[in-house]
């Protein structure tokens, strides 16, 4: 299969790249790694005119440990996240993005701004309470991870506007845990959960975040179960009980491979063990 | 793991684990698919296919695509007029009743399913040519689809072709033995309705051509596995001489079935080239791979078996409604009577039937996938077996065992009259539980369970019928088909010495180039290395019918081994004439023929290939010169491989993902030639097999529109679902041809499915579930467990 | 739509300068098998699962069906028929052969080349790591149980050696 025709630009600045995406009008697309993009243009799901490439914009690389948090260009490969262990949660769940030529090529900033629920960064995005600098005509604006996911691939993002870093908080204290339910090993997750839990002196739970790959049209948060553990104790009763509540307020997306009901359940299991995982029990 | 050690026949290349002659090419990149080849002038072609599932097409408007750059043409059903006929079905069984309808190679008036063509663009840019059919414009008036076959049979259900007045497309029975009397004596009467869902063959290579008309003649390159079929059909259709056709498989990247056709497309192209006078290609993308080459099983079977308290079957009855898709093709309704022939499996059956309703509905056309029609009988006689030992309360294998045909009864006809040729179904089972402990398995299962794994053990003893031939009983004065089922072969020595070798099977992936060889090697002393098989080609060489069925080796290398052997015969002959010695006397040792007794006498290939060459007038009198011959070879009989299979899964407790842990297979397919290539065809069998019990899956929802359309959705395993595989052997030579080959291309995919569910039908006992068809997504297993648990509380 | 201005891309394949003009919208795997002629590297499928069309882009896997030819510009590329030929085979070319890793040969080439980047990762890998690391690359004919045993071969034989 062949993309339908289109113009490419390869701007070497961030402002001749707006200027690009403001010129080429709606169906203007901005390429980075392209492996969520070009599939869907392969396969004539999406045709647009124009693609800005971002590769010789300067600046959109690297990762760095800053004030307790990770600032990562959003340019950076999904393959550098793998190779980077001090990373944690994030390291683990960038080894598990589809297979290494994918992650070779993929990069966070793209994979954020397309904005599939079913990807596996944007949860972890938003279970880690980070965000994401977009910068636009009138300068850089920072969009929290709450904010950022809207709907079905669909972002806060300006269309007129470049993700151009990504920070994560470093999470010093939290355990974590990510369990990705496939079919198979390279396949989207069926269900994704992240964990992170916060133990008090007491060992009591401190804080915990519980968010969910595909489960809905974004990323969600398990409030419910949150909620049912924030400040109590943390044992393997505690957990089970509050796993049971994970997947209140989901709205998962049926497929033939999984009715919403299933996934539901598979929420529930996975909470369970993710959260076991995160409390190192 | 290789549990054999590989046999090393005493001086020969036959028994050795040679590596393959065909790889060096493979390895490098340097092998010539068909979409690697470019001609001059040549045109692309990419189809407008029907979104529809049924339809009426009101009008076409092409004149968009053709106003087009770069677009040469649109053609349309309607431009087709001139074919001299529709696309081939090959089976016409006296006395059966086959209603079809003439199928062509693009939609005429109606589109039966999702995919079927309605237009051609030609273009000079195959990017181009993807534009330009977005830029076709159909009208169609939607009609009512029926998607299920049994929907389909039932009254009232909307009809894929109305000029038929039904979706029944024929009933076949075959069996043998008194069935009423058998149940009449039977104990315990075991009813179950095993299904065999539908799968796409898919291999990673699409198909693909390049048609190239000029001059009268029409040559086509084809990734296919019948070249000589489809060369007699291109006349057939194209109502040209078949003289004038030549048709190649080039390097083809594997076929499992899915390259057993005559398609539309080649059709289409050879037309399309012919109307143009250009070279024309058409490369198939997997989106269209899925959706319109032909898919397998999809079947249906209500299973009535009786048995007696002991154990013995008493009569086996087994109705078969089979999903044709919406037309028939090459072989569409032979499919499930293949497995017919084989109902009694590989046990003694007093009385035996298999009743076959064919049913069209609004789907992809069924046909050959690996294995055809035996997979789908060994499932449900394998799955049969173990549902009938749980209601005996009676040991699994022990049931086997009680029922296997013995040893002593070969070669055993059964209660169809099928004879099989030669078996010994006890060495295979107690050569398999050499590898499996299964009391271990067993005392594993509980420590497991604490961890929320449910271990199960599952088996499959079966055997097959393959080396697809004799034509007194395939063709038309037996089965049905319209063509003998013979194989030939042309074995050449030329003036050096060297030895080519011409089949008219079409070996994909199989090493037949290699295993050939061998064979050839030791008849005519000489290195496997300077024995060149060609095939492929109806240019050059043998005449055949092509590579499926498990046939290449069986009857495509044994009618190569007997024309080495007149090859062998003439030598002989020349040797003895020239050394004064008695051509009985005269035997191929250590690359040499020598008279018997005294190896110093005597002379090599190249020596004897020289004089036959050079200097014919020392030739014995009246000898022809050169040395070449011919065979034509049509078997007595099938072939029967046989073996017995060992699945161990994990199915998680929680979510009911299922891992296949072990699988050992014991196979027989009688003296291994190359035992490293029969291993590879087990584990490539094997994983597909895997792959229909517990991930692939062709499904259609219920309006007919297809929801597995690429590799996202219709998902084969990769290497991290599957575990290594445990091989070995047992030899049990077939007196039905001088090599005593058996097939072995299919045997792992027909014995594996069944020793998959019966595993995780094992491992879920413990949670109430008894019984559960494929596929085994991890839902269905998780909600058969919820509904066991609810139904016992 | 009218024609798209073509672009220049220059890149290195298998150790040679090349200069061309693309269209945008060619894909790399199409540049390497119908501008340069290398036919080794396949098309298997039209989603980015199979893996057949792999190959190096400096140095690491991608699948050439996902990367445009542009996005190619100013690298060095390494097909199949880059990384080893008939005489001077690529420690994982023979040990494929070696091992029976290959039936029809389709998947061949992008699983070298897969298998290539995770030795490169990986000099050492167990069973497990071989095989989650071939995830993206489809084989339909050999069950991938000789593809493990070859890169097995690979890593005990060509260790230290790179593509």
């Amino acid at each position: 299969m062949i993309p339908a025709e289109f113009d490419y630009t390869r701007p070497s600045s961030l402002d001749e790249a707006l200027g690009a995406l403001r010129d080429g009008g709606e169906d203007a697309k901005l390429l980075a790694g392209g492996h969520s993009l070009v599939p869907l243009m392969k396969l004539r799901l999406a045709a647009p005119t124009l693609l800005v490439d971002l590769r010789d914009v300067p600046g959109l690389g690297g990762i760095q440990r800053e004030n307790g948090h990770w600032k990562i260009g959003a340019m950076t490969r999904h393959v550098e996240l793998q190779n980077e262990d001090e990373l944690g949660l994030l390291q683990r769940v960038a080894t598990l993005i589809a297979d290494q030529q994918v992650r070779n090529r993929g990069t966070i900033g793209g994979s954020l701004a397309h904005g599939d629920s079913a990807s596996d960064l944007p949860t972890v995005l938003v279970a880690a309470e980070g965000s994401v600098t977009a910068t636009g005509a009138n300068g850089p604006r920072e969009i929290t991870a709450a904010d950022l996911f809207q709907d079905y691939l669909t972002t806060a993002l300006d269309p007129v506007e470049v993700l151009t870093e990504v920070r994560i908080p470093a999470l010093e204290g939290y355990g974590w845990g990510y369990r990705k339910f496939t079919r198979r090993a390279e396949d989207w997750a069926m269900v994704g959960v992240v964990a992170l839990v916060k133990k008090g002196a007491d060992g009591s739970c401190e804080d915990v975040r519980v968010a969910f790959t595909n489960m809905g049209s974004t990323p969600l948060r398990a409030s419910a179960t949150e909620a049912a553990l924030r400040g109590g104790g943390l044992d393997a009763a505690s957990i089970a009980a509050a796993s049971e509540q994970a997947a209140e307020g989901t709205s998962p997306p049926a497929d033939r491979n999984a009715s919403a009901d299933y996934k539901r359940h598979l929420a529930r299991v996975l909470t369970k063990q993710a959260l076991t995982d995160a409390a190192g029990l | 793991m290789s549990l054999v050690e590989q046999s090393h026949a005493a001086g020969g290349h036959v028994g050795r684990s040679l590596r393959r002659k065909e790889d060096p090419r493979l390895i490098t990149g340097r092998a010539t698919y068909v979409d690697d080849m470019t001609l001059p002038g040549m045109l692309h072609a990419v189809l407008v296919r029907s979104p529809e599932a049924h339809a009426k097409i009101v009008s076409i408007d092409k004149s968009a695509a053709e106003a087009r750059d770069d677009v040469v043409a649109v053609f349309t059903g309607e431009d087709l007029a001139d074919l001299a006929s529709a696309l081939p079905c090959a089976w016409a069984p006296e006395g059966v009743e086959l209603r079809q309808v003439e199928h062509w190679p693009l939609a005429r008036g109606e589109v039966k399913h999702v995919g079927d063509p309605v237009a051609v663009v030609l273009c000079e840019d195959r990017g181009r040519a993807f534009d330009a059919a977005e830029d076709v414009f159909v009208e169609y008036e939607p009609l009512p689809a029926v998607v299920d076959a049994r929907a389909s049979l039932q009254e009232g259900s909307p009809l894929v072709h109305e000029s038929l007045g039904t979706n029944e497309s024929h009933v076949w029975s075959l069996g043998g033995g008194d069935l009423e009397g058998g149940f009449a004596k039977a104990d315990v009467i075991v009813e179950r309705t095993v299904e065999n869902h539908r799968v796409s063959g898919a291999p990673i290579e699409p198909r693909g051509l390049v048609a190239d008309y000029r001059a009268g003649h029409l040559t086509i390159h084809t990734s296919t596995q019948v070249p000589h079929f489809v060369r007699l059909f291109l006349g057939l259709m194209l109502g040209m001489s078949e003289e004038r056709i030549r048709v190649v498989a080039p390097e083809v990247g594997g076929g499992f079935g899915a390259k057993l056709q005559m398609t539309g497309e080649e059709a289409l192209l050879a037309w399309v080239s012919r109307k143009l006078q250009r070279p024309v290609k058409w490369i198939e993308t997997r989106s269209e791979h899925m959706a319109v080459c032909h898919h397998g099983r999809a079947q249906t079977a209500e299973c009535k078996m009786g048995v007696t308290n002991d154990g013995k079957i008493t009569a086996f009855h087994v109705e078969i409604t089979q999903d044709l898709g919406a037309y028939l093709m090459l072989l569409t309704p032979t499919i499930p009577s293949l497995g017919a022939f084989v109902m009694n499996g590989v046990y003694d059956m007093p009385a035996v039937q298999t009743d076959i309703r064919g049913a069209y509905t609004n789907t992809c056309a069924t046909d050959a996938i690996r294995g055809a029609g035996r997979p789908e009988a060994t499932h449900l006689i394998e799955v049969m077996m173990d549902q009938v030992a749980a209601e005996l309360g009676m040991d699994r294998l022990e049931l086997r065992r009680k029922n296997f045909i013995p040893k002593e009864n070969f070669p055993a006809e059964t209660a169809i009259g099928i004879v099989y040729d030669s078996g010994d179904y006890h060495a295979s089972l107690d050569k398999l539980l050499t590898h499996v402990d299964i009391a271990e398995v067993e005392a594993s299962k509980a420590a497991l369970r604490e961890k929320g794994i449910l271990r199960g053990i599952g088996f499959s003893t079966y055997t097959e019928i393959c080396g697809l031939a004799p034509s007194r009983i395939t063709g038309p004065a037996g089965f049905g088909l319209q063509t003998g089922l013979w194989e030939s072969a042309i074995v050449r020595v030329t003036v050096t010495g060297a030895v080519t070798v011409y089949t008219g099977t079409s070996p994909h992936g199989q090493g037949h180039e290699t295993t050939m060889a061998q064979v050839v090697a030791d008849q005519l002393g000489v290195d496997p290395e300077n024995v060149e098989i060609l095939h492929g080609d109806t240019g050059t060489g043998a005449m055949g019918l092509g590579t499926y069925g498990s046939r290449s080796t069986a009857v495509g290398t044994e009618s190569i081994s007997r024309a080495a052997e007149k090859v062998a015969k003439k030598v002989r002959e020349i040797v003895a004439h020239t050394l004064e010695a008695s051509a009985d006397d005269i035997v191929v040792q250590d690359g040499k023929f020598v008279v018997k007794g005294s190896p110093d006498k005597g002379m090599a290939l190249a020596d004897v290939a020289g004089m036959a060459h050079v200097r014919p007038e020392l030739l014995p009198e009246g000898m022809e010169p050169a040395l070449e011959e011919t065979s034509f070879y049509d078997p007595a009989n099938f072939v029967f491989p046989f073996g017995a299979h060992a699945c161990i899964v994990d199915v998680e407790e929680d979510t009911g993902k299922v891992k296949v842990v072990r699988h050992i297979a014991v196979d027989d397919c009688g003296p291994a030639i190359n035992p490293m290539l029969i291993d590879g065809q087990v584990h490539g069998g094997i994983a597909q097999a895997i792959g229909q019990a517990l991930y692939e899956h062709v499904a259609y929802d219920e309006d007919g529109q297809l929801v597995t359309g690429t590799f996202v959705d219709y998902a084969l395993p990769t290497a991290a679902e599957l575990p290594s595989f445990e091989t070995d052997r047992t030899e049990t030579p077939s007196p039905v041809n001088t090599l005593g080959v058996k097939g072995i291309g299919e045997a792992g995919t027909i014995a594996a499915t069944p020793a998959v569910l019966n595993a995780v039908v094992d491992a879920l006992r413990p949670t109430g579930v008894t019984y559960l068809n494929m596929p085994l997504f991890p839902e269905r297993i998780w909600r058969a467990m919820t509904d066991a648990k609810g139904g016992a509380a | 739509m009218g024609t798209t201005t073509k672009v220049a891309v220059a890149v290195t394949v298998n150790g040679q300068r090349r200069s061309l003009e693309v269209e945008p919208r060619t894909l790399l795997v199409h540049l390497v098998r119908d501008d340069l002629g290398l036919t080794g590297t396949h098309v298997g499928c039209d989603t980015g699962n199979c893996g057949a069309c792999t190959l190096h882009v400096d140095g690491e896997a991608v699948k050439s069906c996902t990367v445009l030819a542009v996005q190619a510009d100013g690298t060095e590329v390494t097909t199949i028929e880059g990384i080893g030929r008939e005489g001077d085979l690529h420690p994982l070319q023979e040990a494929f052969w070696a091992k029976h890793g290959l039936q029809c040969g389709y998947c061949t080439p992008g699983m070298i080349m897969a298998a290539a980047d995770l030795l490169e990762r990986n000099p050492d890998p167990t069973e497990e790591e071989i095989r989650t690391g071939l995830e993206g690359n489809l084989c339909r004919c050999t069950g991938y149980h000789n593809i493990v045993k070859a890169v097995q071969e690979a890593a005990q034989h060509g260790k230290g050696v790179s593509a």
